[in-house]
């Protein structure tokens, strides 16, 4: 096929699957996830598994090795038919601790530790890149063989040049797809369809060149049967060592694969689906698996003695004419390749962000994890590290030369990630399982695996000495990397493997056992090995009242986003029976918002933001005790006292509130009513003063005409405040007459700032405003409204006590009702009075400049009470912050 | 006490869940005795073919438990207390 048609068709499949992830993506947004989130496209999603590797090289391994290809996926098929043993565990493990990846599995288990989230992320990191480079030379292969001339005489590009612009090509889309957002839970909708779409197609190429080749070029399973005797492959013999080993490696890397992880763990959204997984994913491997060898033996057969058995599935139809089906078997392949690039890149991505670049952010900045922007650092951090990791790929590539076989390449990765899997298993079902275990044992068997099959797989000479090969580092011959402890005779990738994991299991063992675990560590393992046991698996680690819930709100607004973050906050707080949005610190107000704030950030990040506010986690003795009892009826039971218990501790919450609010409000009554006599006869006084002195007249002109103006001022002052009075009573009643019309939200906030212009003239605002957000039309009383703008810009003017004051409006749309916040730069209200402005006479300071009664907010209150819409004060904005809430249509009331 | 029986069954049926995997295991690697034949060509269709069998059986059995596993009464603890009410159900 001319190489520009076939560039092109790669772009519009990209383009294709941009759409569909796009189109995932919105009706995710709207809620509407339907069958996007069913048992199926979570299979789908699975088949991840199968990438290039399979596509192309399971044939080309056939070809060498005959059957040995398929303990690739016998392993896996082991594991997810045993669901019930691990993976509903792990599963159910990641959902309640909101687990980010694996490296935050792992660190989370052992104590939210940091150090063990960065061992984690550089084996997994160092791992991937020889997949990552397998995915890369399969394209660049596949480009190679398929790719011609055209007419014109431009000639395909070299295949280095194609594996550079396919790894940008790559870089770029999953930079695109995979961090446009912070998700609360790291989920991936629109990336997931995609994929399982992807799924789909390299399902159905595989089947097709399968089909083609036992009922086109054979004739049916029979005459299949007789080829696959007469073909060379049944000259494979099958090594015990290796079957068995890599079932077991195979059966490690479908749970220990961060991408694996990712999509089974991760983006799992029912524990349901698990269940159907066990045997519809291995239904999936056992339909790929089918038609392997029959190709494999076509190939042999048909295809000149030195092709590529690694090409087979394109060359063979390309070779029988059947350009369609190599066309398909082209995209099926680019589907395997493309979609295990992306789902890595983006699991190893999450890793670098949340184990390496935020702790280090943290470390060297301390203060700015509470006012700096740390959503855009950390989505910065991953497009970087998303870069980084295809470019590491990339680099392998070029080192390792792109010839050697794709399973080859392939079964290191899967080699290195079996490394983690004695920290997992027994973090999961062994409560003795230590941080220092884990630490030893993953940094031994990282380090045999580097030095037995990793860095000898770039040649002697590349990377270790040919003359270490032979000999030995120093002479020392029982450290040759071939021959560990002078253990020859070994295959190569049985060797490494066996010894790496022994020793990896050793060390573990022994630092597990050998070592003290902290407080953290032993309830952190608690919760994971009694996942299925509810009472202990919600360990409470923050003790009541260190943190003000103002400083929480604040940094989580910087990690969740404002509006999250308020709805959060305000959920919270409901819960506990307390109305606005700061709930009280309770410990398990603190757990559940760092299990929500791990969700982005990992938890080992999210453990170290919190205690810089609160102070080091403390347990106490109620905790360990918790965590020691065996007993599981004993926590039953208290769990349900617990709760009763919890109830209690609401509605008595609930009643001091209440309380509290009555007695402050009787104070104020009192202080009212001499408040509004004192308001009232002031003015009476004077008027009655002056009107005596004008009634016994003898006056000059001038005298009267002021003593006049005096009168008429003081008369108007009491008619505002008997105009005030009168507004709020029938407001209160609701007999108010509203005149509703379509008005501009634009045009009545530059009315609104026209009035409020007038208090105090002599300071100067900076007003901020998002005009074309404000471009709304509400049906609403525009002058009600306006006289509620009016009075907190005025408010604002009065009380802000910034130098330079300033002003912010914004204003935010979101389903049928329209947010308008108001928010300035001054000192703001402490957070006591906060309840308490709302309120009939509120004043906060005595200071008599503030002029009026005291009855503004109170006023304001009742107006959007009318207009159907509320007021709120919005803690943690940096200053005095008011929100309204408006319906966009309001329809008349029926009184 | 008739109730008894229905958690029995549901206990049995996550013993079958557990044991499967076992089972699959046992017969994969069940080639590996036959692997050192003596004569010269050995045969790997059959080979092929018993595997693709066993593979077969397997993910049907693990359809049969996983349905199984979903019938109502099912919950999450790993070993219940058998409540009444549950029982009833299924």
């Amino acid at each position: 096929m001319p190489f520009n048609l076939l560039v092109l068709s790669c772009l519009a499949y990209v383009i294709f699957l941009f759409a569909v992830a796009w189109w995932a993506e919105r009706r995710a947004a709207r809620g509407r996830l339907g069958w996007l989130q069913s048992p199926l496209i979570y299979t789908l999603s699975l088949s991840i598994y199968c990438t290039a590797w399979t596509f192309y090289g399971a044939v080309g391994y056939a070809a060498r090795s005959g059957l040995e290809f398929l303990t690739i996926y016998l392993g896996p098929t082991i594991v997810f038919v045993g669901w019930w043993w691990m993976l509903r565990k792990l599963v159910r493990i990641g959902r309640r601790q909101g687990v980010t990846s694996i490296a935050d599995l792992l660190s989370s288990r052992f104590g939210k530790s940091n150090l063990l989230g960065v061992i984690v992320t550089v084996i997994a990191v160092v791992a991937a890149t020889p997949y990552i480079a397998l995915q890369l030379q399969s394209v660049t292969l596949s480009f190679s063989v398929f790719a011609s001339p055209t007419d014109d005489g431009l000639t395909p590009p070299g295949t280095e040049a194609t594996a550079i612009w396919v790894a940008t090509g790559l870089a770029i889309f999953t930079i695109l797809f995979g961090t446009r957002n912070l998700d609360a839970k790291e989920q991936h909708h629109g990336i997931v369809t995609a994929i399982a779409v992807e799924a789909v197609v390299k399902l159905v190429a595989l089947v097709a060149v399968g089909v083609f080749v036992v009922w086109g070029l054979a004739d049916g399973p029979f005459d299949m049967k007789a080829r696959i005797h007469a073909s060379s492959i049944s000259d494979w013999n099958l090594q015990p060592g290796r079957w068995a080993g890599l079932m077991f490696a195979s059966g490690a890397a479908v749970v220990c694969l961060p991408r694996m992880f990712q999509v089974m763990v991760v983006e799992n959204a029912d524990e349901r689906h698990l269940s159907t997984a066990s045997w519809a994913f291995p239904l999936y491997l056992f339909a790929m698996s089918l038609f392997i060898v029959p190709i494999a033996v076509m190939g042999l057969e048909r295809l000149p003695a030195g092709a590529n058995a690694d090409m087979f599935v394109l060359t063979l139809p390309l070779a029988e004419g059947q350009g369609a089906l190599a066309m398909l078997a082209f995209l099926g392949g680019f589907s395997s390749a493309t979609s295990m690039v992306i789902v890595e890149s983006i699991a190893l991505a999450t890793m670098v962000s949340n184990h390496i670049v935020m702790p280090v952010w943290l470390r060297l900045r301390p203060a700015k994890g509470m006012s700096g922007d740390v959503r855009r650092l950390v989505l910065l951090a991953r497009r970087i590290s998303i870069a980084v990791v295809l470019g590491l790929g990339y680099a392998y590539y070029r080192k390792s030369g792109g010839s050697a076989t794709l399973a080859a390449i392939g079964l290191i990765a899967f080699a290195g990630v079996a490394q983690f899997l004695p920290a997992m298993v027994f973090g999961l079902f062994w409560r003795g399982a230590t941080r220092v275990g884990a630490v030893l044992g993953l940094s031994v068997g990282f380090v045999i695996w580097a030095y037995t099959l990793f860095l000898p797989s770039f040649g002697p000479d590349a990377v270790i000495p040919a003359l270490v090969f032979a000999e030995g580092p120093w002479g020392l011959d029982w450290l040759r990397p071939r021959a560990l402890f002078g253990v020859g005779a070994m295959d190569p990738l049985i060797h490494a493997l066996f010894w790496s994991m022994t020793l990896n299991t050793a060390a573990f063992l022994i630092g597990s056992l050998f070592t003290f675990p902290g407080p953290v560590e032993r309830m952190q393992g608690a919760a994971f090995v009694h996942v299925f046991d509810s009472a202990a698996a919600n360990p409470r680690g923050w003790q009541r009242g260190l943190a003000e819930p103002e400083d929480l709100l604040v940094m989580s607004q910087r990690i969740m986003g404002d509006e999250d973050a308020l709805a959060f906050f305000e959920a919270e707080a409901k819960d506990q029976g307390k109305a606005g949005y700061l709930p009280d610190p309770s410990p398990q107000f603190m757990a559940r918002l760092e299990r929500r704030l791990a969700g982005s950030v990992g938890a080992a990040t999210a453990h170290a933001m919190m205690s810089q506010l609160a102070g080091r986690a403390t347990v106490t003795v109620e905790d360990l005790m918790a965590v020691a009892s065996e007993s599981a009826q004993i926590m039953e039971y208290s769990a349900r006292l617990e709760s009763q218990q919890d109830e209690l501790t609401r509605t008595a919450r609930a009643l001091r509130e209440a309380n509290d609010k009555l007695t402050q409000l009787s104070v104020q009554k009192d202080a009212f009513l001499s408040q509004i006599s004192h308001e009232l006869r002031t003015p009476m006084t004077s008027i009655r003063a002056f009107s005596e002195i004008l009634t016994e007249g003898d006056l000059p002109a001038p005298m009267v005409a002021h003593y006049g103006r005096i009168i008429h001022d003081e008369a108007r002052r009491l008619t505002r405040l008997l105009d005030d009075l009168l507004d709020l009573s029938v407001l209160e009643n609701g007999t108010v007459q509203l005149n509703l019309g379509l008005t501009n939200l634009s045009q009545m906030i530059d009315r609104a700032l026209a009035s409020a212009s007038h208090t105090k003239p002599e300071r100067s605002f900076t007003i901020h405003r998002d005009l074309p957000m404000e471009n709304i039309f509400l049906r609403t009383d525009a002058d009600r409204l306006v006289q509620v703008f009016i009075n907190l810009i005025s408010n604002a003017r009065k009380y802000c006590d910034a130098t330079a004051p300033e002003l912010r409006i914004s204003v935010r749309q979101k389903g049928g009702r329209v947010t308008i916040d108001f928010i300035d730069n001054g000192s703001g209200i402490p957070q006591d009075s906060q309840a308490l402005i709302f309120e009939k006479f509120a004043r906060l300071t005595d200071q008599t400049r503030a002029g009026g009664a005291g009855l503004g907010l109170a006023i304001c209150r009742e107006v959007m009470a009318n207009l159907g819409g509320t007021i709120t004060y919005l803690p943690g904005q940096g200053g005095a912050a008011f929100r309204v809430a408006v319906p966009l249509r309001l329809e008349q009331q029926v009184a | 006490m008739f109730l008894q029986p229905a958690s029995y069954r549901r206990r049995r049926r996550r013993d079958a869940a557990r044991f499967l995997p076992v089972v699959g295991l046992f017969l994969f690697l069940l080639p590996v005795l036959w692997a050192p034949q003596d004569t010269p060509r050995r045969d790997t269709a059959p080979d092929g073919i018993y595997l693709f069998v066993v593979w077969g059986l397997l993910i049907a059995a693990a359809l049969m438990i996983s349905r199984a596993l979903a019938l109502p009464g099912e919950d999450d603890d790993p070993d219940p207390d058998p409540g009444a009410d549950q029982d009833l159900r299924s």
